[in-house]
């Protein structure tokens, strides 16, 4: 039979719109406006899920985040979601949700068996069982790993679309409960800007697990005031799920998940990233649960969702019920049940008195009422079946010897209320210990923040109600900076008095000699037993029992479990639960999908985005490799045909030392630099003097850091008195532009000199080899590019093919050779005019990897690959750069005993004595050949490569003291073990005299 | 996410920003004058307040600029903010 738990009338959902839903392939139906988990017990289902550990039968506890148990596959495909609570998913038409973590079915699951062995498996079991040998966890893990776990985490692309928000409010309220929506209304009435946040899909909170009539049509007027007013923005179905600094909070929006088939441009999920100028909790509190034997059952439920389901449903979730409590508000849940039709056969209070007037009615009912007796076991397969009763002597402790058994397919426990003091502790509150009501409650606000209603223990609505009207006043007014005086913080404690719903603690039945099961951690499957055992073995911190025990660590936080098994450990421990304290409330409040916390920036692009030159569909198409040089994609050798690596750039090495080869260099970081102050400037950068440069020439520079060590380094030019045009590494372009601003806003204001980063804007192409004069004689327009006319290290502003260029003549190969720099857009246009006026001369285009061995070849560093950030200029042999007469950044270190020392490493060549051997780049060198470890390095190879120029290999080190070395042998010794005898050399290895770049 | 007042902007994301370290320590005139420890000092030695400190932010994702911080390395509270060459007046603190 359909729907046999449903009552005829009553709830909020809408009866004219049945819709059908698989659960584990059974196709069921019931309304819009369901949850799964009120679908099921309309159902008549109860058992829809197995524990982690014992894989013992679990049912539905709670109706909201606080559920532990009932978590399942929601949806299939790309669209599923593992571990979903079925008390906050909603039920549309063709759902389908399958429980987890049991196989073959729930019902009968085959890896129950692991609770016959539950004796030998305690607290820590894995620890202490699986950690010898150490080597064969791999194979433990994978036999855990299938046995515990929950739903799968699907590994399709996610097609769906998430968004993000950025905003603000003068009053953020969390919650629409009888409180939140008080406090919305109370603050968009004083003028505020309020954003009102529910994560349930309608407002009501605590009202809608109620029936009275009175709080009903408040609860409707009040939702029709917020929905009209242009001060309230709702947020359904809306979690506020984390609470960071500077009243900085995140919210989780779920837009289509309980429609049917969302349309593909509507967005799944929107995360709010939210600023609020003052924030109101209204976060409710969450009814805990009591610590009994076999207190896990299907049909063991909380008051408070007995009565939503109800109430809010037109659900049964049983038939006969018994209700166990330690205060007043579960005897309303026995009264709602009685409404419904449920039989209740009793109500067990620990307690020696109830409600009066409630308890009375009751009776009247035939209601046993059972004063200072506790529930100590349930009994039942996949349900409860019946439940054990004991009177409680003084102590507490059940008298065993007189036991009444009840039978019922429903317990309704209510062990108390803990207030959701998650958020509060999240903005970096201190809950504290609050006596009176047997709770945690917030504690002073650090942030911009009050805690109203059940939240802060106010339990009762009226009081809720009435303190959400002061406080959203209060948060309106300091939010706009009113004068007020309104005070929230003195009279936010309980508003009725101490104690409003009668709470006396209780937290666990004490039945030392059962063998029962009594569960504290439901989704964990962390017993009472299991924090006496940590207790005994010396386990006083909550942090570290939680760890130990799994206490809390499951996808609900421990918001049923967390109190009750501090309160054990406290008992255990003989203190009281306020010098326990509590764990720590991390973000998020409630699990959030990747999807919705990565939005749309999704993929590699945005991962680490690519910069590509204005030349690169032709390096694309000349069939370029490429390499990544920072953010940059450049041509590292274009093969032609098959030629591997080592004949292209041989090939390419060898155009360029014969004919002439063309190189993308846009990369290059270019700043430009204006203003009177520039050359002095410069002379801080730079080691060397600037003063002296003419207009039209350019200078290669070092760049310290204060500590003397080589930073980056360049060619800059001097276009204009006031006006220089500076290059710098492709991988330190804005290291440097950052650098320099540094210096100039922060230690020299006074200096009027300002930069300008123009990398993107130029297009640099080399053109480097013999011929290159004549390739740009015949693609110049304007200018004499004669030796005499257009001398070495001087650049010139002409045009090329008809294009305004700055051309350059500087060499990084050591051949002659000009940098022609074009305004980007024109790039590729001049690109392919050069590249066609060098065919006749053999014009080759080369990469990266030739223009290292290149420079190489002529002893030019790489500043981060020979240098490695504790070099400086003298170790560098480049003693000639460094300004005797000026100061410099880095200068006055140069002279520190450390940067003196003769021993430091220095950069040489190195010529293997067997000229085919390339040595690795990185490797080790040693004195002696001998491997006797350990060994003393005295370097290492910094580059190295097969020079095609030279027919032999070169490399450039760093070798203690290599300076005065030069000519001794030394020794590369590999990883084989193999020691490679080589001669430390000048690290010039081709045209020392540097003539070929003055032709 | 703390909200950080530039002082040239007003207030921002903490993402904009970068710290620089300790404010305040300025670049000796005549660095060859300095012995080495001197010079150590200036480049090595910082205080790491433990509570108020003066820093240096950039507005790296901003517009650019420098400024001074205020900032308690405990509860990581920004204080006031103000531009180079700017000083506190330590009573209004």
């Amino acid at each position: 039979m359909s729907q046999s738990n449903r009552l005829s009338e009553g709830g909020q959902i809408d009866r004219t719109r049945m819709v059908t839903f698989r659960f584990n392939n059974r196709q069921l139906t019931a309304y819009a406006g369901d949850t799964v988990a009120s679908a099921l017990l309309a159902n008549g289902i109860h058992l829809v899920a197995r524990s982690f550990k014992y894989h013992r039968p679990r049912g539905i506890m709670g109706s909201g985040a606080e559920e532990p148990c009932a978590m399942l596959q929601v949806g299939w495909g790309a669209k599923s979601v593992p571990n979903g609570k079925a008390t906050q998913v909603e039920v549309y038409e063709g759902l389908e949700v399958s429980s987890v973590n049991c196989w073959p079915n729930v019902e009968y699951d085959l890896f129950s068996f692991s609770e016959l062995f539950s004796a030998i498996l305690p607290a820590g079991f894995y620890y202490k069982t699986f950690m010898y040998p150490e080597k064969w966890w791999m194979h433990y893990e994978k036999w855990i790993r299938k046995a515990a776990g929950f739903g799968v985490a699907e590994s399709e692309v996610d097609l769906d679309r998430y968004e993000k928000v950025n905003s603000w409010c003068d009053v953020l309220v969390v919650g629409g409960g009888p409180a939140g929506l008080a406090a919305a209304k109370s603050a968009a009435d004083a003028g505020a800007r309020v954003v009102l946040a529910d994560e349930k899909a309608e407002l009501g909170g605590g009202l809608l697990r109620s029936r009275n009539a009175q709080q009903q049509t408040w609860l409707a007027e009040i939702r029709k005031q917020l929905s009209k007013s242009h001060l309230v923005t709702v947020l359904e179905r809306t979690t506020v799920v984390g609470y960071y600094d500077a009243n900085f909070l995140v919210m989780n929006q779920r837009l289509t998940d309980h429609l049917p088939a969302a349309s593909a441009d509507q967005s799944r999920e929107r995360l709010w990233r939210t600023r609020a100028k003052q924030v109101v909790l209204a976060t409710g509190a969450i009814e805990r649960p009591i610590v009994f034997g076999n207190n896990d059952l299907p049909g063991i439920m909380l008051c408070s969702a007995v009565s939503e389901y109800i109430n809010r449903f037109a659900v049964t979730p049983g038939r006969r019920a018994v209700v166990f409590t330690n205060n007043d508000s579960a005897y309303q849940c026995a009264v709602d049940m009685l409404e419904a039709g449920v039989e209740v056969s009793a109500v067990i209070d620990v307690r020696h008195s109830g409600p009066n007037e409630q308890l009375e009615l009751l009776q009247t009912r035939g209601v046993e009422i059972k004063l200072g007796c506790a529930v100590i076991g349930a009994k039942g397969r996949n349900r409860v079946g019946s439940v054990k009763v004991a009177s409680l002597a003084e102590n507490d402790v059940p008298l065993t010897g007189s036991t009444k058994r009840y039978s019922c397919d429903l317990l309704a426990v209510s062990g108390g209320w803990s207030p959701a003091v998650h958020l509060h502790a999240q903005s970096g509150g201190k809950p504290k210990y609050d006596q009176d009501n047997s709770c945690f409650v917030p504690g002073d606000s650090v942030q911009q923040e009050q805690s109203v209603g059940a939240a802060n223990a106010n339990f009762l609505p009226d009081d809720a109600i009435a303190e959400g009207v002061r406080i959203g006043a209060v948060a309106t007014a300091r939010a706009l900076g009113q004068d007020t005086d309104l005070d929230g913080s003195e009279e936010t404690a309980n508003v009725t008095g101490k104690n409003a719903l009668g709470i006396q603690p209780f937290w666990r039945v004490s039945d030392p000699g059962s063998r029962l099961k009594q569960f504290v951690d439901f989704q964990n499957d962390t017993t009472a037993k299991d924090i006496e055992i940590a207790a005994r073995e010396g386990y006083r911190s909550i942090e570290h029992l939680k760890r130990y025990t799994l206490l809390g660590f499951g996808t609900d936080q421990g918001k049923l479990g967390n109190i009750n098994g501090m309160a054990i450990l406290s008992e255990e421990l003989g203190q009281n639960l306020a010098e326990t304290g509590t764990t720590t409330f991390r973000p998020l409040y409630t699990p959030v999908t990747f999807g919705s916390i990565a939005g749309r920036e999704i993929g590699p692009q945005f991962f680490d985005p690519v910069r590509k030159t204005a030349i690169h569909p032709w390096h694309l198409e000349h069939n370029a490799k490429f390499e990544n040089v920072g953010q940059w994609k450049r041509p590292w050798y274009y093969p032609i045909g098959d030629e591997s690596m080592t004949q292209v750039v041989n090939r390419e090495c060898l155009a360029v030392r014969k004919q002439v080869g063309v190189l993308d260099a846009s990369t290059l970081g270019k700043i430009q630099i204006y203003g009177p102050d520039a050359s002095q400037f410069l002379n801080y950068m730079y080691t060397n003097a600037w003063d002296s440069l003419a207009i039209g020439s350019s200078r290669y520079g070092l760049m310290l850091g204060e500590n003397g060590m080589v930073m980056d380094d360049g060619v800059t030019s001097k276009l204009g008195d006031d006006h220089y045009y500076m290059t710098t590494t492709t991988g330190g372009a804005a290291h440097v532009l950052t650098w320099m601003e540094q210096w100039r806003q922060t230690e020299w204001p006074h200096m009027k000199v300002y930069f300008t980063s123009v990398t993107d804007q130029w297009v640099v192409m080399s053109i480097s080899g013999p011929k290159s004069r004549a390739v740009l004689e015949k693609v110049v327009d304007d200018i004499d590019v004669s030796n005499a006319a257009f001398p070495f290290m001087t650049f010139r502003e002409c045009t090329v093919c008809g294009v305004p260029a700055r051309v350059f003549r500087i060499s990084f190969s050591g051949e002659l050779s000009y940098e022609i720099n074009v305004p980007a857009n024109f790039g590729l246009h001049v690109w392919n005019e050069v590249f066609e006026a060098g065919r006749e001369f053999g014009m080759t285009p080369y990469g990266t990897e030739t223009m290292h061995v290149l420079r190489a070849e002529k002893g030019f560093i790489i500043v981060g690959q020979d240098t490695d950030g504790s070099m400086t200029p003298i170790d560098l042999g480049m003693n000639w750069i460094v300004s005797k007469k000026k100061d410099f950044l880095g200068k006055r270190s140069l002279s520190r005993s450390d940067c003196v020392r003769l021993d430091r490493k220095q950069f040489v060549g190195l010529l293997t004595e067997d000229p085919d051997i390339v040595l690795p780049e990185g490797a080790q060198l040693v004195d002696q050949p001998s491997i006797e470890y350990p060994v003393a390095m005295i370097g290492h190879v910094t580059s190295s490569y097969w020079s095609p120029t030279l027919g032999r290999s070169i490399a450039l080190a760093v070798v203690k003291g290599g300076h005065t070395r030069l000519g001794a042998r030394i020794y590369s010794t590999l990883m084989s073990g193999e020691s490679i005898p080589a001669t430390v050399a000048n690290p010039v290895f081709y045209d020392q005299q540097g003539e070929r770049q003055h032709v | 996410m703390l909200l950080i007042n530039c002082p040239w902007c007003g207030p921002r994301e903490e993402s904009e920003f970068s710290c620089g370290g300790e404010a305040h320590i300025v670049r000796p005139l005549e660095p060859e004058a300095l012995s080495d420890e001197q010079w150590a000092d200036y480049l090595f030695m910082r205080k790491n307040i433990k509570g108020e400190q003066d820093e240096q932010w950039y507005h790296s994702a901003g517009c650019r600029r420098w400024f001074n911080a205020q900032r308690n390395t405990v509860t990581y509270k920004f204080g006031k903010t103000y531009k180079p060459g700017e000083f506190v007046d330590e009573d209004e603190v």
